[in-house]
């Protein structure tokens, strides 16, 4: 039992035809997931390097029984496409198109949510579990299967740190990236009780950054309910406040959601911080021999 | 982010159907004089700076005048100020009103309900951020019934409105909540708004639109014309270009990871400049833009820390060596480079014997950027 995603994951791919939807569904298959489908109106007939096009997501789950989808379409149209998703019975979409205005991501999200489906992204790296499925655009060689849960709210960034982990003989269970837009299908608390209920995951890295309050909110459900040991970090320490730093999550306004607050309630909660990308996979180290003891 | 000024958020609002004092905007003296005379200002009236920062009515950017010849002089002296470090470039002239009370009003995004958040208090005309939060009252919006005619009553229980008063402010927020939703705000705010007889009218706009709607709002395209250059480029090519204080350059790729490089590089006593976030992409092509980009910004120092995920990062790296070639000697700079992801000894390799520093390690590679820099202007 891994979180979301197993092998029993079936992905269509919404966008396989453009450049990114192309490229990233033979990295999926490659990792070894279930690409069953990729739609892309009016391409019914074709096929993305043997993966079968239908013009409608519906058709697409009638023919091969796709149980998730994965969204590379673009800012513009991709609310159409999430609520086509929804409408087909995909109960997992995982939309990695950045830039969607949050407006439509307010609509996505609660009908969504009305239907029982659930959105990871915005403009985010995806899902994955070693050896099991991989569900966005993750870099495959960053991973291999282990005990350690990642939520990440960045993208690169959350590659460097599972590299990391990776590098110190330690492996992940999975490992979900949140995106950093201003709504999220999926924020921390909402992942949280999904690796602590994880018989898989032994312990749990958090990535953070400055703005908005989903890293205060996940360390209030983690000081309540989480079990398992922590090791968290927030990026963004030295950003002066109210300058927009690169994407529309980062931003500190008014004396909230800056490092300090962060840090302090992830610390309050019980949770180890790193200051440096470069301390976690020491400090996983050290949380994972504790866990299993 | 797009901010409108005043005249601007107030021709939106005027679109919509939220009541305003009646005015118009005047870019000169001359301009400003002609208006009161051809009535289109009401005297006596209210000439104010056209800036993006608060605090105008103290800082001298707000003036009354009860003559052709007072708006003149008004306007003039406005129009010479800079204002916070912003250059004034209109002036708005208003009829001023015989105001009663002054009230608060706006709509933002609640990002952890995911929500939208209406905001109403009786204490207007001051920063929201002054007022006790006893006397701020929040409800969330849900986008599919939109704005319900309970939600509009209990704003004007808050804000003690009744009478025709009360159905004038129900006109109101439904107006407030079509600017909200179909312009893609992120923020609209009247304050204050403010009791005029036995209506209400608003007397300061404040709209946000939101950048990644800009695909179906061309009209504010027009509005972004406060950037400089580099910030331009940038902004065509995609790349997030940020300006601090610093010497050193810096070129990443997520701004997670950009902004992990910024917090080593100061903990390692550098001060960063420049910085540049490609954004998730490790496109070798927009590699090479930023860093041609980078260039014409003089940094003391480059430190380029790239996670391919697609790319191989030996392609990255002969895209980053040609580009390198490109800068003239006079502008060359050390470049210390980490490239890490599928490929990265190759990468490495490449970028070693074309000079560059390179190793895998961030702090180490960090530590090289801030040496570099050091002694440089």
């Amino acid at each position: 039992m891994s979180v979301l995603v197993d092998r029993e994951t079936r992905v269509v791919v919404q966008g396989i035809t453009g450049h990114q939807g192309t490229v990233h569904s033979r990295q999926m298959r490659q990792f070894g997931t279930s690409v069953v489908a990729g739609v892309t109106p009016g391409k019914f007939g074709t096929d993305v390097e043997g993966v079968p096009v239908y013009n409608a997501v519906r058709d697409a789950v009638e023919a091969t029984r796709a149980n998730a989808s994965c969204i590379f379409v673009p800012a513009p149209y991709a609310k159409d496409a999430l609520l086509e998703a929804v409408d087909a019975g995909i109960r997992l979409c995982v939309i990695v198109t950045e830039h969607i205005p949050f407006h439509d991501m307010l609509v996505m999200y609660h009908y969504a949510k009305s239907k029982g489906t659930r959105i990871i992204g915005p403009n985010c790296p995806g899902i994955a579990s070693p050896g099991k499925s991989k569900v966005g655009i993750i870099p495959n060689v960053v991973f291999q299967p282990g005990r350690i849960g990642v939520i990440s709210r960045s993208g690169t960034l959350t590659y460097e740190i599972v590299n990391g982990i990776k590098e110190v003989g330690l492996g992940q269970s999975t490992c979900i990236g949140l995106g950093g837009d201003p709504v999220v299908g999926t924020s921390f608390v909402d992942a949280l009780p999904l690796f602590e209920a994880d018989p898989e995951t032994d312990a749990l890295v958090m990535v953070g950054e400055i703005g908005g309050t989903a890293e205060e909110d996940g360390a209030e459900y983690i000081r309540h309910h989480f079990t398992k040991p922590v090791v968290a970090y927030i990026a963004g320490r030295s950003a002066p406040p109210g300058k927009r730093m690169g994407h529309a999550g980062a931003i500190i306004t008014r004396g909230k959601g800056t490092a300090e607050t962060k840090v302090a309630a992830l610390e309050a909660a019980g949770a180890k911080v790193a200051r440096f990308p470069y301390e976690i996979p020491g400090m996983v180290a050290e949380a994972a021999r504790k866990a299993q003891r | 982010m797009v901010k409108l000024a005043e005249w601007q958020g107030k021709n939106v609002f005027r679109k919509y159907g939220v009541p305003l004092p009646r005015g118009t905007i005047a870019r000169s003296a001359d301009e400003a004089e002609a208006a009161v005379r051809e009535g289109k200002v009401p005297l006596p009236c209210v000439i104010k700076a056209q800036v993006l920062a608060g605090g105008r009515g103290k800082g001298g950017a707000v003036r009354f005048a009860n003559s052709a010849e007072e708006a003149r002089s008004a306007a003039g002296a406005i129009l010479a100020m800079e204002f916070k470090g912003e250059k004034v470039r209109e002036v708005l002239l208003e009829e001023k009103l015989p105001i009663g009370r002054e009230l608060y009003l706006s709509l933002t995004l609640d990002r952890t309900r995911r929500l939208p958040l209406l905001i109403a208090s009786p204490h207007g005309g001051v920063e929201i951020e002054s007022v006790a939060d006893s006397e701020i009252d929040r409800q969330t919006v849900d986008p599919f019934p939109g704005l319900t005619g309970y939600e509009k009553r209990r704003v004007a229980q808050v804000l003690g409105v009744s009478g025709s008063a009360a159905r004038s402010l129900d006109r109101l927020l439904d107006s407030l909540w079509n600017v909200f939703q179909h312009e893609d705000a992120e923020l609209v705010e009247i304050n204050p708004l403010a009791a005029v007889g036995d209506g209400l009218v608003a007397l300061d706009a404040k709209v946000i639109i939101e950048d990644d709607a800009a695909f179906r709002h061309p009209e504010y395209a027009e509005v972004r014309d406060d950037r400089t250059e580099l910030e331009e480029i940038a902004r065509e090519k995609e790349i997030a270009f940020v300006q601090l204080d610093g010497n050193i350059g810096v070129i990443a790729n997520g701004a997670g990871l950009t902004m992990a490089t910024l917090d080593v590089l100061k903990e390692l006593g550098g001060a960063p400049g420049v910085f540049l976030d490609l954004g998730g992409t490790d496109d070798p092509k927009k590699v090479t833009e930023a860093f041609l980009l980078m260039a014409r910004a003089k940094p003391a120092s480059v430190f380029l820390n790239i996670f391919g995920g697609v790319t191989r990062c030996d392609t990255v790296a002969k895209g980053l060596v040609e580009a390198m070639g490109q800068v003239p000697a006079s502008e060359r700079f050390p470049l210390i480079a980490r490239i890490r992801g599928n490929n990265e000894k190759e990468g490495i390799e490449i970028l070693r014997s074309a000079g560059v520093t390179s190793v895998f390690d961030l702090r180490a590679s960090a530590q090289a950027a801030v040496d570099a820099a050091r002694g440089r202007p």
